[in-house]
């Protein structure tokens, strides 16, 4: 091990990081946008509206990330539509987690005991304020946890943009292999710091899982 | 560039290698991530400390990182070390490491779910701890579990397509042979997304009779 070289480098990996978190960040809020409409979706009673939603869950987790990233950038390009690689690597990401992201939703949304909806719709609420008003509160505190580890998943799953060059942690590692070869350090140091980031995230979701949780 | 799915049935060998390696690939790590997991949820429940702590960081670290760069290490680092792997067999090593750590965490979560009740009947019919073990709470263990372990078994078989990133050739580097030679990357990426959502199908259908299985042995 070369401990001095990595002392050296390790501030280019900080910066990088710094984009492993900014591309994580937008693509769990793209996420998070398209699993809510999703999982509502889902649920709805009209199969036309339904349908999209299990096509897309069913789809987008039953494929590789790494294939629908390349077919949305490579592909794109092909089609004429013409993407930044970063661009590419946020909206791949974040379909993709969205996905997982409905499952969890709607889990949640689930799990609220069905006397609930009965309650809300005896005492004269619609269905749309029953959901809004009396079951998603509920289900916010269920859908921290599943949330937070697909998070999680995606933060470490944005290692793949690497492979369409978005200078990330893991393709900061690669640069510094070709001019010092030595990729043992390299990805040692960029392992180090995916640590950090997972469990400092992961502290977080433990922070607000507790919090809502108290509520009760 | 308008689409032309017509180039798709000219590279049929190529995809069909691809879609071979690629079960090859992930049956093998799915078996070894499966007994490595047992190992590794075996060495977790160990009254020893000196066997619980580092199955402990492994898993920590195992779970904190990449797979991408998990393979990275195993197929470029570690020949920095002087240990040389073919990249299959990095690959496969890679694969199975990484699952493993949350295979373990389902197994142990799973044994320790089982009722203290039911070992301690078994122990108070003269039966002794291995055999408590092996004949009363895994197979209970087992059959709560299956699901879990399937879902795992599910993500193995796409993420392991990434193994394609250190040159192994499976589906996902067969595709990219196949664009190399036509130039049409939407048209085979989408062949190769739905060989890998075939895949997947017949792999779900597997584990549900797998897990009505284990379901009857209770």
């Amino acid at each position: 091990m070369d401990f001095d070289l990595m002392q050296r480098v390790w501030i280019f990996f900080a910066q990088a990081s710094l984009t492993t978190i900014k591309i994580s960040g937008l693509a769990i809020l793209l996420g998070l946008c398209l699993g809510f409409v999703a999982a509502l979706s889902s649920l709805s009673r009209l199969a036309v509206v339904r349908w999209p939603a299990r096509a897309y869950v069913s789809v987008f987790r039953g494929t590789p990330a790494l294939i629908q990233l390349f077919l949305l950038y490579f592909g794109g390009l092909q089609l004429g539509m013409e993407m930044t690689p970063i661009t590419a690597g946020i909206i791949g990401l974040g379909i993709n987690i969205g996905a997982y992201m409905t499952e969890s939703i709607r889990g949640a949304i689930v799990a609220v005991d069905k006397g609930q909806t009965e309650a809300g719709r005896c005492l004269g609420l619609s269905r749309a304020q029953t959901m809004r008003r009396v079951i998603l509160p509920q289900a916010a505190r269920l859908m921290v946890r599943p949330l937070g580890v697909n998070s999680v998943a995606l933060i470490k799953g944005s290692a793949i943009v690497s492979t369409i060059s978005v200078t990330e942690l893991t393709y900061t590692a690669h640069r510094f292999i070709s001019s010092t070869y030595k990729p043992f350090e390299m990805f040692i140091l960029a392992a180090i710091f995916y640590l950090i980031i997972v469990t400092v995230f992961m502290r977080l979701v433990d922070w607000i899982d507790t919090r809502v949780a108290l509520k009760e | 560039m308008s689409l032309d799915f017509t180039v798709i049935p000219r590279m049929t060998d190529l995809l069909l290698w691809g879609v071979m390696w690629t079960v090859i690939l992930s049956v093998l790590s799915m078996l070894l991530s499966l007994v490595l997991g047992a190992l590794f949820a075996v060495a977790r429940l160990a009254p020893f400390r000196l066997i619980c702590w580092p199955v402990q960081a492994i898993s920590w670290v195992f779970m904190g990182t990449p797979l991408l760069l998990q393979l990275y290490v195993v197929y470029f680092g570690l020949a920095e070390l002087g240990l040389n792997l073919n990249a299959f067999t990095a690959g496969v090593i890679a694969l199975s490491l990484h699952f493993a750590v949350y295979n373990a965490d389902i197994i142990r979560a799973g044994i320790q779910s089982i009722d203290t009740g039911q070992y301690q009947a078994a122990r108070s019919l003269g039966v002794s701890h291995l055999q408590a073990m092996r004949k009363v709470v895994v197979p209970q263990a087992l059959a709560n579990v299956t699901p879990a372990l399937g879902n795992m078994m599910i993500a193995l078989l796409k993420e392991s397509a990434l193994v394609s990133a250190i040159g192994v050739m499976e589906l996902t580097l067969s595709a990219q042979r196949a664009i190399s030679q036509t130039f049409r990357p939407f048209e085979f990426y989408l062949a190769a997304a739905a060989l890998y959502y075939a895949l997947n199908l017949v792999l779900q259908q597997a584990l549900r009779l797998i897990e009505r299985r284990a379901a009857l042995t209770r």
